[in-house]
């Protein structure tokens, strides 16, 4: 079935009502053909999103989906993939769902190495509340609820990830939809979590991350000798604030995913019409 | 009430009180004893005050009472925490030469005999074993053959390997003969062993054991007391049965990955208490809206915030029956016995799955931690059904997809329930969400769809009132005039209340009600009374308030809300003075 699968058979029939323009439309595209290129299918493909713009995406998309809580995707998608080795879990949410209600989450998701892949649409603004200041917000960047700017670091996603014990870190840009692509479809391969984060421009409330300025400002792992099994150069790159990267910027080849640390790898979907088969030990235990 | 036999040990956090006590509670038990215990515990990891109590009979008991027949102190607090419970005939085993029982002083006309715990336990290979001593000298007092502790000891440290379990049989019988040498007394027990087979165990094992029994496949917690045991008890158990055990990094992820699972087809139930209920309570509404099945176990202490962590109380029946914003159908069950929480676990796995809906099973510290014993056919596995509910597969798919071809998950049907398409399944593919929806799970805020799908919703817990048996437990005198309504766990004390209460000459019906959403209609047996009680530990009577309101007359109630439970003869003294100042 899957040889005739195409990255369209994930749409839905519904229109997404993101802005013209918005980065979200390019994030969501690479996902689908990298889903498609990877061989699976709506049937047996989970995509758990989360709360704001890019949770919309589950509605978007065609496949066995979950829009849930804000913030917890991630506990979402480790719950569908260690109960269903067998289907393909995708994660999606914003910078806001990620990084600060949903925090505490991906630093456990990161260290639990479950085999599935996290896209986070950064555009480091809260576009569907109307323009607020999110956890990757620039500290002097001018919002409604900070009119001077936040005045507080933005959260380094890649740097979060690494000192939680990440396997695979990566940086997209949804406009450049061929590198997109690749890099979305190297973390769905990835034997473990594989995280994404893209940059998704918000052309209505972000006036600053704009599509020129990751276009003029990001330099392509991929064309320079960064080597991203070299834990220390990706150290280098993650901590490196003068400059916006794209790519790989690491990947644990050792990576050994949470099913097989735990021996998890039953379809747990499948059980018995009565109690299992030996459940009278349990009983017998208690002599 | 039976002729019982009721035993502690106490000493501080860290002393073994609770293996200690574990290991008599089996031997009693393996000797055909009916044994029910309770703890007396705090929340530290050292020192201050730790007890573990045992009541048996070769009846059954299922309540605790007032009276304390030998006691093992290991320091002077544990003899001051007990003195109301400890009467004349009483014996107090300690150790004399630990300097904080030099001076210690017997009370009354009990006895107190002076055992060198310690170092009787150096002879026979380790001070650790001083306890086990303890025990020896126990068997002695109350005539209980030795064997049977020697069986427990055997459970207790098989892995650890035969020297171990002999220097411990030794240590045992160093206890028994000190007494014996020592002590020229007649003590007045006399424990009768039986043939009778029985199983030990407390409600957070009774429910884990019927989570794997059920099919549950996955399950997610944080650990919290009292409902760490159902966690601890599932580890290493549910695996062998093809599931996994995740320790959560809080409560809201703990219950977002069951919620995943279960999308994913699987059994899945977390348990937690009062603190970790107040934020499970976030994803609570998107399980019913997405009409996903689950099991929630709240095992229930002492609130609100932190309260007491190691008391009993039962606060949370309103936070359960409408917590969460908007309007969330839901079930809330509610076993009333160690075994029910088996049965109940059972209940609520094919309930959850039937009706696409969140169960609430409802523990509570007292019986979370109470080891009880039943014969082994109280949990048979052959009489385990599973019932999956509505589920299509590639064949019967076709009859619920839009004429495009979308499945709907949310189809609005008689009866209110959907089918339910598992991730895999051809032409399944369908959102789920927390925003009201269309039949294919489509966001929509169409005002008829809207009433549609609430509307289905609710006729779901409709078509379940009609279909299942939600009838209350009962006991004693059908048409006596005191009707006594009770749920949860105090229906032990509550029916051992009932003879003490005959004896006296009251006629009590006693009403035990294991279901408090959808729950029983109460109207014709309060109608028939003359008068009626609510028995619960809480303050404000939050179940008598919705009999009230259920049945539209005023209630008498009995609440407790002191840490700890009900016990059988306080109880029969609270109702018959309820009844008295209702006269």
């Amino acid at each position: 079935m899957s040889s005739e699968i195409r990255f369209t058979d994930f749409k839905s029939d519904k229109q997404p009502t993101w802005c013209p323009g918005c980065g979200d439309f390019g994030t969501m595209n690479g996902m689908m053909k990298g889903l498609a290129e990877t061989g699976n299918d709506p049937d047996n493909t989970f995509v758990v999103a989360g709360i704001g713009c890019s949770g919309k995406i589950g509605t978007y998309m065609h496949s066995y989906a979950l829009h849930g809580v804000h913030g917890r995707a991630l506990p979402v998608g480790t719950g569908v993939k260690l109960a269903r080795p067998d289907i393909e879990v995708m994660v999606a949410g914003g910078d806001g769902d990620g990084y600060s209600i949903g925090a505490g989450h991906f630093v456990h998701a990161v260290r639990r190495n479950v085999d599935m892949t996290y896209v986070v649409m950064d555009n480091r603004i809260y576009g569907l509340t109307k323009g607020q200041a999110s956890p990757t917000s620039r500290p002097d960047f001018e919002t409604s609820t900070s009119p001077e700017g936040p005045k507080q670091p933005p959260v380094n996603p890649h740097a979060l990830a690494l000192a939680s014990g990440a396997t695979f870190i990566a940086q997209s840009f949804s406009s450049d939809a061929l590198r997109h692509q690749e890099i979305i479809q190297e973390a769905i391969e990835h034997d473990g979590f594989g995280f994404v984060n893209v940059y998704s421009p918000c052309v209505t409330f972000n006036d600053v991350d704009t599509y020129d300025y990751f276009r003029d400002s990001l330099v392509d792992l991929a064309e320079t000798d960064h080597d991203r099994t070299d834990y220390e150069a990706a150290k280098e790159v993650i901590l490196d604030s003068d400059k916006e990267y794209q790519g790989i910027l690491y990947q644990d080849e050792e990576s050994v995913p949470y099913h097989e640390q735990h021996g998890v790898d039953e379809d747990m979907s499948v059980i018995p019409d009565g109690a299992p088969e030996g459940a009278t030990d349990l009983v017998r235990e208690f002599y | 009430m039976p002729a019982d036999f009721n035993w502690a040990v106490g000493g501080e956090a860290g002393d073994g009180i609770d293996s200690t006590g574990k290991i008599f509670a089996q031997a009693l038990s393996r000797s055909g004893r009916h044994v029910f215990t309770s703890k007396d515990f705090a929340s530290r990891i050292r020192g201050g005050y730790t007890a573990y109590k045992i009541r048996t009979s070769v009846d059954k008991v299922q309540s605790v009472v007032d009276r304390l027949d030998v006691l093992i102190a290991l320091t002077p607090r544990t003899i001051e925490e007990n003195l109301d419970e400890l009467h004349d005939g009483s014996v107090i085993i300690y150790d004399g030469d630990r300097t904080t029982m030099q001076n210690v002083e017997i009370p009354g006309e009990m006895v107190g005999l002076d055992v060198p715990l310690k170092r009787l336990a150096e002879e026979a290979g380790g001070a650790i074993m001083r306890n086990v001593v303890a025990l020896g000298a126990a068997c002695e007092v109350a005539e209980f053959p030795i064997e049977n502790l020697d069986s427990a000891l055997e459970k207790r440290f098989a892995d650890k390997g035969q020297k171990l379990v002999d220097n411990n049989k030794e240590a045992a019988r160093a206890g028994q003969s000190y007494v014996a040498e020592e002590y020229d007394h007649e003590f007045d027990y006399e424990l009768e062993t039986t043939d009778n087979d029985y199983v030990l165990l407390n409600g957070d094992e009774a429910i884990g054991m019927g989570a794997i029994a059920a099919g549950c496949r996955f399950y997610s917690g944080y650990p919290i007391t009292p409902a760490t045991d159902v966690m601890t008890y599932l580890t290493g158990r549910i695996e062998q049965y093809g599931g996994h055990v995740v320790q959560a990094e809080d409560e809201l992820s703990a219950i977002n990955m069951a919620l995943g699972a279960a999308r994913g087809g699987a059994r899945a139930m977390t348990a937690t208490s009062g603190p970790g209920i107040d934020l499970m309570t976030e994803t609570f509404g998107l399980i019913a809206t997405s009409e996903t099945p689950l099991v929630i176990c709240n095992v229930m202490r002492s609130g609100p915030s932190t309260g007491m962590p190691t008391k009993q109380e039962q606060g949370d029946l309103n936070h359960m029956l409408y917590g969460g914003h908007g309007e969330i159908p839901r079930f809330v069950l509610a076993p009333t016995t160690v075994a029910e929480c088996f049965w109940k676990t059972v209940e609520a796995f094919n309930l959850a799955e039937k009706y696409q809906i969140p169960v609430y099973l409802t523990g509570d510290l007292a019986m979370a931690v109470t080891e009880e014993t039943f014969p082994p056919e109280a949990f048979d596995m052959d009489a385990v059904e599973i019932d999956r509910g509505f589920v299509v597969d590639e064949s019967t798919i076709d009859d619920h997809l839009t004429e495009s071809g979308g499945f709907k998950p949310h189809e609005i049907t008689d009866d209110g329930i959907s089918p339910r398409a598992l991730p895999g399944t051809a032409d399944g593919a369908h959102m789920s969400t927390g925003l009201e929806h269309d039949e294919q799970g489509r966001r929509t805020e169409d005002t008829d769809m809207r009433v549609e799908q609430v509307d289905k919703r609710n006729r779901k817990v409709e078509t379940a009132q009609e279909r299942e048996d939600w009838s209350p437990r009962e006991f004693g005198e059908a048409d006596a005039e005191n009707l006594v309504i009770s749920w949860g766990s105090n229906e032990g004390a509550l029916v051992e209340a009932l003879d003490l209460l005959a004896d006296d000459g009251t006629d009590v019906r006693v009403l035990s009600v294991p279901y408090l959403f959808p729950r029983p209609d109460l109207s014709e047996a309060v109608a028939a009374a003359e008068n009626v009680i609510v028995v619960e530990c809480n303050n404000t009577g939050q179940f008598a308030d919705i009999v009230e309101h259920d049945v539209l007359e005023r209630v008498d109630r009995i609440n407790k809300y002191t840490g700890v439970r009900f016990k059988a003869d306080e109880l029969a003294d609270d109702i018959k003075e309820t009844l008295e100042a209702s006269q």
